[in-house]
């Protein structure tokens, strides 16, 4: 086979496989006519009456709203604490069977104990629980990203006189910064994933909750719609986070290839 | 750690060798006290914001209350009926992903062709969170084991596909070309070379998945209401039981901590002989 030929075989397969998966599954529902399993061709067009964009307001804009904001208070606490663990082995030691323990457990394990603490249901609940697990990605890497910094580049600026605090802004923040912004992208995907898991368990609007009220329901059609919504949410977000990272970091991809 | 060798701190100190090799010891003992103290102090906090109020103690039971009912919960067979139901959910699950995920992966990562025509289905299943299937599986499959097992397996299913997948496109093309010239033939090659050489990513995913497939087990249990600890937990805030609520969440996470503890340490013993895990290893 040519290399030509070969290339032509690999894109008309990545073409054809998604489309034949796509119409095995139209024939296959068509044949079994089954409520629980709706034609895609039926998702596609209730997902259409219901997102785009009836009721994206009541209920996708929360969700995302909780997604974002669960997401940046993640952000700004695991930085804030990955900074100075990354950079002292006492407050490492200190805090390692802390996050060991948290990261480790079920978050669903703290669901029911989130309501009762707070006494809430919405939007406190909600974005803690989102935020206290997505916490752990960004804190990990930046420790990680911190103890990976050239000890020479902070010892230099140490003997130059640099203060702490400006120390931490112009050396450690970017050079531990690819490393954060890939915590960053793990995050995000598991905020989607934590506000499902709130939104389902108890809550008064949000596309978690549409999931629970169509299971209740057995309204299996926008079942299948919120979760198609559920997977192009998450698709996005990574696809959104990924432009802007190209964006920030296109100073590091260009200080790579230059030493490479 | 790795800078900090005995023998290193008498070398630059200068002084006799027998008090740095003291001191070195001292520093060690330090090092592991820190964590303990730690731990200690978190428990002495939680104990003292519960009993002065800081927090109403039936929002936040003390933690000598919490301990106390789990030490009671731990004498009943409920209990560890339960938790063996949790980690048989994890088990099964993580089990299947890996017959399932590994040979997958080996045949898509050694063939470019394949690797392409289901580059888009895996990219459009991988992102979708394996809770929205709850719903679903409540209303297919129905509460039992068998959605607890599929839900897990999908969710562990995944990263252990995508690290199988580049574990063999990492294999040195050098030592494959070097055995395919020398005449080992194709199963041999695979098991000889490609399989070693991905081992490691690997088991890199077998520790991830068995994380994602504890979390589903234990997330089906408290949704779906099949039996495990997350049914039990889900009874005890159904009845208001906060002591066991606490107490209950407190055994999950000695749980994770013990897989994970477990899943790291195997992976360890398989791989001493690969250079990752010759210095301090962490994800």
């Amino acid at each position: 086979m040519t290399a030509r030929a070969y290339r032509a075989v690999k894109v008309a397969a990545e073409l054809a496989v998604p489309l034949a998966i796509l119409a095995a599954w139209q024939l296959w529902t068509v044949a079994s006519d089954s409520a629980k399993f709706p034609r895609p061709t039926t998702i596609a067009v209730e997902f259409r009456r219901l997102w785009l964009f009836s009721e994206f307001g009541t209920h996708v804009a929360p969700s995302l709203e909780r997604i974002g904001l669960g997401f940046a208070i993640a952000v700004l606490v695991g930085v804030a604490l990955g900074v100075p663990l990354g950079l002292s082995g006492v407050a490492r030691r200190a805090a390692m069977p802390h996050i060991e323990y948290w990261r480790a457990i079920p978050p669903p394990a703290l669901l029911p104990i989130s309501i009762v603490l707070l006494h809430s249901i919405g939007n406190l609940q909600k974005v803690s629980f989102i935020a206290f697990f997505c916490i752990f990605p960004v804190l990990l890497n930046t420790i990680d990203g911190v103890r990976g910094i050239e000890p020479v580049l902070l010892e230099t600026a140490r003997s130059y006189g640099v203060p702490p605090l400006a120390r931490i802004r112009r050396i450690v923040l970017p050079a531990a910064l690819p490393q954060i912004v890939a915590g960053m992208r793990n995050s995000l995907a598991l905020a989607v994933i934590m506000m499902v898991l709130s939104e389902y368990f108890s809550s008064t609007n949000g596309v978690g909750y549409v999931l629970l009220i169509s299971k209740n329901t057995f309204q299996l059609v926008p079942m299948w719609a919120a979760i198609l919504l559920i997977g192009l949410l998450g698709y996005v977000l990574n696809l959104l986070f990924l432009l802007v990272e190209r964006r920030v970091l296109a100073w590091h991809r260009g200080w790579r290839a230059s030493v490479a | 750690m790795r800078l900090r060798r005995p023998g290193d701190d008498s070398a630059r100190s200068g002084r006799g060798r027998v008090s740095g090799r003291a001191r070195g010891v001292a520093l060690r003992a330090v090092d592991a006290a820190v964590p303990v103290v730690s731990v200690l102090a978190a428990a002495g906090i939680w104990e003292a914001v519960s009993r002065a109020g800081l927090i109403d103690e039936r929002d936040l039971p003390a933690m000598s209350t919490t301990v106390g009912e789990l030490w009671s919960l731990v004498q009943t067979s409920a209990f560890w009926t339960a938790f063996g139901y949790t980690v048989r959910g994890w088990a099964i699950g993580l089990g299947l992903a890996a017959a399932l995920a590994v040979p997958i992966g080996i045949g898509l990562g050694s063939s470019p062709i394949a690797a392409a025509a289901f580059r888009v289905p895996i990219e459009f299943l991988r992102p979708i969170p394996s809770a929205a299937l709850i719903p679903l599986l409540f209303l297919t499959l129905g509460t039992n084991l068998k959605s607890e097992v599929f839900l897990a397996t999908f969710g562990a299913f995944w990263p252990l596909l995508v690290q199988t997948m580049y574990g063999v496109r990492d294999v040195d093309p050098v030592a494959v070309d070097t055995a395919r010239s020398f005449g080992v033939g194709r199963a041999e090659r695979l098991y000889r070379i490609t399989l070693p050489g991905a081992v490691p990513y690997i088991a890199t995913g077998v520790r991830i998945s068995s994380t994602v497939s504890l979390i589903l087990a234990f997330t089906a249990e408290l949704f779906m209401g099949t039996p495990g600890l997350g049914q039990a937990v889900n009874v005890a805030q159904a009845y208001g039981l906060t002591d066991q609520l606490y107490a209950l969440a407190l055994a999950t996470g000695f749980l994770g901590v013990a897989i994970h503890a477990a899943t790291t340490a195997v992976e360890r013993r398989l791989l001493r002989w690969h250079p990752s895990q010759r210095g301090e290893v962490r994800t």
